[in-house]
């Protein structure tokens, strides 16, 4: 039975990767935006910003880096769960649901199809940071950052197959990429600093999930944070256990 | 033990009655069909029976494993291919079924044999290794009925194998379902709002019609409880013509729908002289046109619901759209 389990898993996560690899338009796709608003923004604003606490030698990008980051991961992650919705308008997802299979392990093959295929976006985002002036400091906050990216991956997946779930089909996409992925990367920190903000929006911000995790990525690639690095880590692996449940919860009670 | 067995099986849905007390059971090695008009509850007794939906009343057993209790065995032994496609577009054929076999426990060996085995069955030996997305209609469906093999089930559920092809992918499918019937030994259990299907097809059939089952026996059978042969008859004025037919002793049965009477007789082709011999001026009547035919499964719809299938379908899908206007409004 356990290892049964663990080969589901597998084949969920084997097939996301085919689909992922064919689908090579779909990634420049979605890649495009975060890239943009490095580049646009980027440079825009170099030089013409300085905030407390940074090191004299950052710019404007060095804060941007970590912030296109999250981005990047609240977007591939969100759209990864959110999948669930396409599976539901091609007539897949019944095929999945009358395997004789437990659903959790559905719902931990999606969530490890969709992690993988996130993380390598991010990882391709900070590659082409790289080339536009950022620089690592050290293999620790590297690694760091990768647990960090991780970590607002998982969360973020675990929400959209949560909300794929409830709904019947993908009509309330659009819905959801307005009123919920673009509000929460705008009020997130992303792009400035959150102490620019009056006092009632700073506060909406820190019921913000992702505010946590791009804080803990500036922490981890700058050494400039908000927030110490125990609430950040505790705050979004809180955020990411609900999601998980929720998401666990809800597509396994889905009927089709 | 039968291959599925069903004791009062009902599911309601906000409280509209969907499948209403519906009992019936499939014998090992059979080609069962449930045959009725469209919204008359075939998908939703094979979605029960597939584990897919949770019957609202009643008990049902697949191949001896409880629907409720044991999801699990009852899942590994069936195969099912559904009314709309259920495939991955964006994997290849193989893919699909590769996908199938993981998920359904088959090892590395047993996957590849298998594999080839359905293909070839079906006739998708060389289109295997392009994107389903490229398949035509008939194609994804004989991938379909390929991929419900894959696992080696004991019962496969087939809900309108042919709906929305055309008349030789038809006819090509059929022959598939009869083959795998024959060869795999397989239990088929198939809904069809197609007549032609069904007698073609089935061994048995049920008879469906809003959610409760009308009758059930051998399409043969069936065609007989309405008596040799059919004639249908057009006359003016009915009422009056009517009244003529039925004091004719070899006239079994009677029924007038649409504008036509429909007269049960037997050796039909010696009965028409007999109406011949009617002096239409002397009677005041009018007989306008003559048809013999054998009696089809849709006559034995016609002869216990008084509609046609396909009005049946039609008052059935005004009926919907009354629902979708109130569904609307309470919005």
């Amino acid at each position: 039975m356990e290892s049964k389990n663990l080969q589901t898993i597998y084949v969920m996560w084997l097939r996301e990767m085919k689909r992922f690899l064919r689908a090579k338009s779909r990634v420049i796709g979605t890649l495009m935006l975060p890239f943009f608003f490095l580049f646009s923004m980027g440079f825009g604003f170099r030089g013409s910003f300085n905030l407390q606490g940074m090191p004299q030698s950052a710019n404007y990008i060095d804060f941007l880096v970590p912030g296109i980051l999250g981005m990047t991961m609240l977007f591939t992650a969100t759209f990864a769960g959110l999948s669930v919705l396409w599976d539901k308008e091609f007539g897949f997802l019944k095929e999945i649901m009358v395997a004789p299979v437990r659903r959790l392990s559905i719902v931990f093959g999606r969530i490890a199809g969709g992690i993988t295929t996130s993380f390598i976006q991010g990882i391709l985002i900070l590659i082409i940071s790289l080339f536009l002036g950022f620089k690592i400091p050290d293999a620790l906050s590297l690694f760091l950052a990768f647990v960090f990216m991780l970590l607002i991956g998982f969360g973020f997946i675990g929400f959209g197959i949560a909300m794929a779930s409830k709904m019947e089909d993908v009509h309330g996409f659009s819905l959801i990429t307005q009123f919920i992925i673009f509000p929460t990367f705008l009020l997130s920190g992303a792009l400035f600093p959150i102490n620019n903000l009056p006092d009632w929006l700073r506060k909406i911000t820190y019921f913000n999930p992702l505010t946590y995790g791009i804080d803990g990525l500036r922490l981890s690639l700058l050494g400039f944070s908000q927030f110490s690095l125990f609430t950040d880590l505790a705050i979004i692996c809180f955020f990411d256990v609900i999601m998980i449940s929720l998401a666990s919860w809800f597509f396994s009670q889905t009927e089709i | 033990m039968f291959a599925i067995e069903i004791k009062n099986l009902t599911k309601e849905f906000n409280g509209l009655r969907a499948v209403d007390n519906i009992s019936f059971t499939v014998n090992k090695g059979e080609i069962f069909g449930l045959l009725g008009p469209n919204g008359a509850g075939k998908t939703t007794i094979i979605k029960m029976l597939t584990t897919l939906l949770r019957p609202s009343q009643g008990e049902a057993r697949v191949w001896g494993f409880d629907i409720l209790k044991q999801k699990d065995q009852v899942r590994n032994s069936i195969g099912i291919v559904f009314q709309e496609p259920a495939l991955d577009n964006r994997l290849t054929g193989r893919e699909n079924l590769d996908f199938h076999a993981r998920i359904y426990g088959l090892n590395r060996e047993n996957r590849q044999k298998r594999i080839e085995k359905v293909l070839k069955l079906v006739e998708l030996e060389d289109k295997a290794d392009i994107l389903v997305k490229d398949y035509s209609g008939g194609m994804q469906r004989r991938l379909e009925i390929a991929r419900g093999l894959m696992h080696y089930p004991k019962v496969l559920f087939l809900d309108e194998p042919t709906l929305g092809l055309d008349a030789q992918t038809r006819h090509r499918i059929w022959d598939y379902i009869l083959k795998l019937n024959k060869e795999e030994k397989i239990t088929i259990i198939l809904t069809t709002h197609y007549m032609e299907e069904a007698d073609y097809l089935c061994q048995r059939v049920a008879i469906i019609d809003s959610g409760k089952i009308i009758i059930q026996d051998r399409p043969d059978n069936l065609k007989n409880i309405l008596g040799g042969d059919l004639l249908s008859i057009e006359a003016v004025p009915e009422r009056k013509a009517l009244k003529i037919f039925e004091k004719f002793l070899w006239v079994k049965k009677i029924k007038q729908h649409n504008g036509f009477i429909d007269l049960n007789v037997e050796r039909g082709e010696k009965k028409i002289p007999l109406l011949m011999k009617i002096d239409q001026k002397e009677e005041g009547i009018e007989i306008k046109s003559v048809n013999l035919r054998k009696p089809t499964l849709e006559d034995v719809f016609l002869h216990f619901t008084g509609k046609t299938i396909r009005e049946r379908e039609v008052s059935q899908s005004e009926k919907n759209k009354m629902m979708m206007r109130r569904r609307f409004k309470r919005q």
